[in-house]
């Protein structure tokens, strides 16, 4: 009992996790119909940046004084801003000249921004090719105990975060004015034009607010696991970022709930898949859900069979 | 000045050349009517106006400021609006959230909402569906809400694509009642139709466009009368 709360837990917090990144994947997909490979190497760049930020802050390693409470949050603001600015480079210099290119060639090309960001990252003058601790800007221990289950302080901040991240962008996207413009451009470009909307503002807004996730999910990520924050170009960056991707296509690419629950489903299936059956197969356990959830829904869980567009 | 001048209009796709040198005008507070055979070029000229197509030469002059080559959510703002061929309802949003897209750029919150009433007087079969995907509506609710959506705007200029294309005729005959009734209360249109016969009924003007040009202009009544059209155009009747 007491092993299947705890896992239940451990998964929810990496769950929601994955959800924020696949969020970014997702919103991207939906509108412009492509997928943006780029986006886990933006996810590495928060993580990177959240620990620079730490690092330069002073903020004390792993067993030093307790940093701070403001820490934590100047760090994940720092990282989100340096992210949504990011994305809105990419966006506006690498993709937008290529809004009426076959998708093939967007494709290639955030594959490109993607090996670009890898290795840029790793020039001496910014993130370098060893891997960091991460400064621990949030108390390693359990706020409480509830029937042997422990809720570590680390996940309970995830869970939250990213809750609140996505109860936000849920009322973006389906409750505002804006978010009514995002779901008419994902549907028509040109008639969304027609009704006023500055198409490639919404575009734009579209992947800052998906970075902003992804650099949220990238604090988070060293924060959950402070020991070896790996180099740039490391390929559990790209695991990690194909793992949400995978999540975005369990929910139903292009859909902004299905993102929330394929995350928070292959996080479940990670974790219980490690715990109960072998610890050293996680990958495989949530690539099977993939092709059950496919074989099963073509289009995703919450997905919707549509006919191609005409 | 008429509201909208097109001069020697000139629109490519790619090596297709589908406009040539297309001259019309709309006056203010009229329905002009632009009538064709399939490909003459009407969903063309009406997608160059709104700015969906950057025409490769001559020019469009909206209210007497050049708007060609201008983005369309500008000239949205200008006072035209679209209802595209097709409808081009946003499926997977409501009913009621595609009648606020239509007035996305409007910052009068009391004059929205009397539009709106207006708009669900016009077209009461919208307000029962309100909270409904606008995808789930019949082919002549999609239309009623193309056109609703683009009332919204409150547009000085509206510009319809067939509006009648695939609805019962008596469905047909509600609709342009209401594009009477639309331009009774002040809005100029420019009417595309496949439908010359109602178009030339409601009309003032109408031009006959042919492969990608203008072959005729006159008073609406005069086409309607016109051997040539109504061999055309009318079924010979
Ligand atoms: N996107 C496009 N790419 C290439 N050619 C196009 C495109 N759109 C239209 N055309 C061509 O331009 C010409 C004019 O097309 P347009 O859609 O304006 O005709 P239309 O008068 O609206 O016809 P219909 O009554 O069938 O709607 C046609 O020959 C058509 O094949
Ligand atoms: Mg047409």
């Amino acid at each position: 009992m007491t092993k299947l709360l705890q896992t239940l837990f451990d998964g929810l917090a990496v769950g929601s996790l994955y959800a924020l990144i696949a969020l970014g994947y997702t919103m991207v997909y939906g509108i412009l119909q492509f997928i943006n490979f780029a986006h886990s190497d933006v996810f590495m760049t928060g993580a990177w940046v959240a620990y620079v930020v730490a690092a330069t802050a002073g903020w004390a390693a792993l067993g030093g004084d307790a940093p701070p409470l403001y820490a934590g949050l100047f760090t994940l603001f720092a990282s989100m801003l340096f992210c949504a600015i990011l994305g809105f480079g990419i966006e506006r210099l690498a993709y937008r000249p290529l809004r009426k290119a076959p998708r093939l060639n967007v494709l290639i090309t955030a594959i490109g921004i993607s090996l670009f960001l890898e290795n840029i990252g790793q020039r001496p003058e910014l993130f370098g090719t060893q891997p960091q601790k991460m400064p621990q800007l949030l108390p390693d221990t359990t706020l409480f105990t509830i029937a042997d289950v422990n809720f570590r302080v680390v996940d309970l901040t995830v869970i939250a975060v990213a809750l609140v991240l996505m109860a936000v962008l849920q009322w973006l996207v389906f409750h505002t004015r804006l978010g009514r413009a995002m779901r008419a451009v994902s549907h028509n470009f040109s008639v969304a034009s027609l009704m006023g909307i500055n198409v490639d503002a919404v575009i734009s807004f579209t992947f800052v607010v998906g970075s902003a996730m992804a650099a949220a999910a990238g604090f988070l990520y060293v924060m959950k696991y402070p020991g070896a924050l790996k180099q740039p170009a490391d390929s559990t960056w790209i695991l990690l970022g194909l793992k949400c991707f995978v999540a975005a296509v369990i929910g139903g690419i292009g859909n902004v709930r299905g993102a929330m629950l394929g995350g928070v489903l292959i996080g479940l299936m990670e974790m219980f898949g490690a715990a109960y059956l072998s610890p050293h197969m996680r990958d495989i356990y949530v690539f099977s859900l993939l092709i059950i959830v496919l074989l099963v829904r073509p289009a995703g869980l919450l997905g919707r069979a549509t006919v191609e567009k005409v | 000045m008429a509201l909208l001048e097109i001069c020697d209009l000139d629109v490519h796709y790619g090596a297709i050349h589908a406009l040539k040198g297309v001259t019309l005008s709309v006056e203010a507070g009229q329905i002009v009517t632009l009538i064709g055979g399939n490909g003459a070029g009407k969903t063309t000229t009406l997608r160059a106006i709104s700015g969906l197509l950057t025409p490769s030469a001559g020019q469009i002059t909206f209210d007497g400021k050049r708007i060609d080559g201008r983005p369309p959510h500008e000239l949205v703002r200008l006072g035209l609006a679209h209802a595209p061929e097709g409808r081009g309802v946003f499926a997977n949003l409501t009913v009621d959230e595609n009648l606020d897209l239509g007035a996305y750029t409007r910052k009068d919150a009391a004059g929205v909402a009397a539009d709106r009433d207006k708009v669900l007087r016009l077209f009461p079969r919208l307000r029962e569906r309100l909270l409904q995907p606008a995808g789930t509506l019949s082919g002549g609710e999609q239309q009623m809400l193309a056109i609703g959506r683009a009332l919204l705007a409150r547009p000085r200029l509206l510009l319809l694509d067939e509006p009648s294309l695939g609805l019962a005729p008596q469905v047909v005959r509600t609709i342009f009642d209401i594009i009477r009734e639309i331009n009774a209360a002040g809005t100029t249109i420019l009417l595309v139709e496949q439908n010359a016969h109602m178009a030339l009924r409601v009309a003032h003007m109408g031009y006959v466009l042919e492969v990608g040009r203008i072959v005729m202009a006159d008073r609406a009544s005069v086409l309607a009368a016109s051997d040539d059209v109504r061999k055309a155009y009318l079924g010979g009747h």
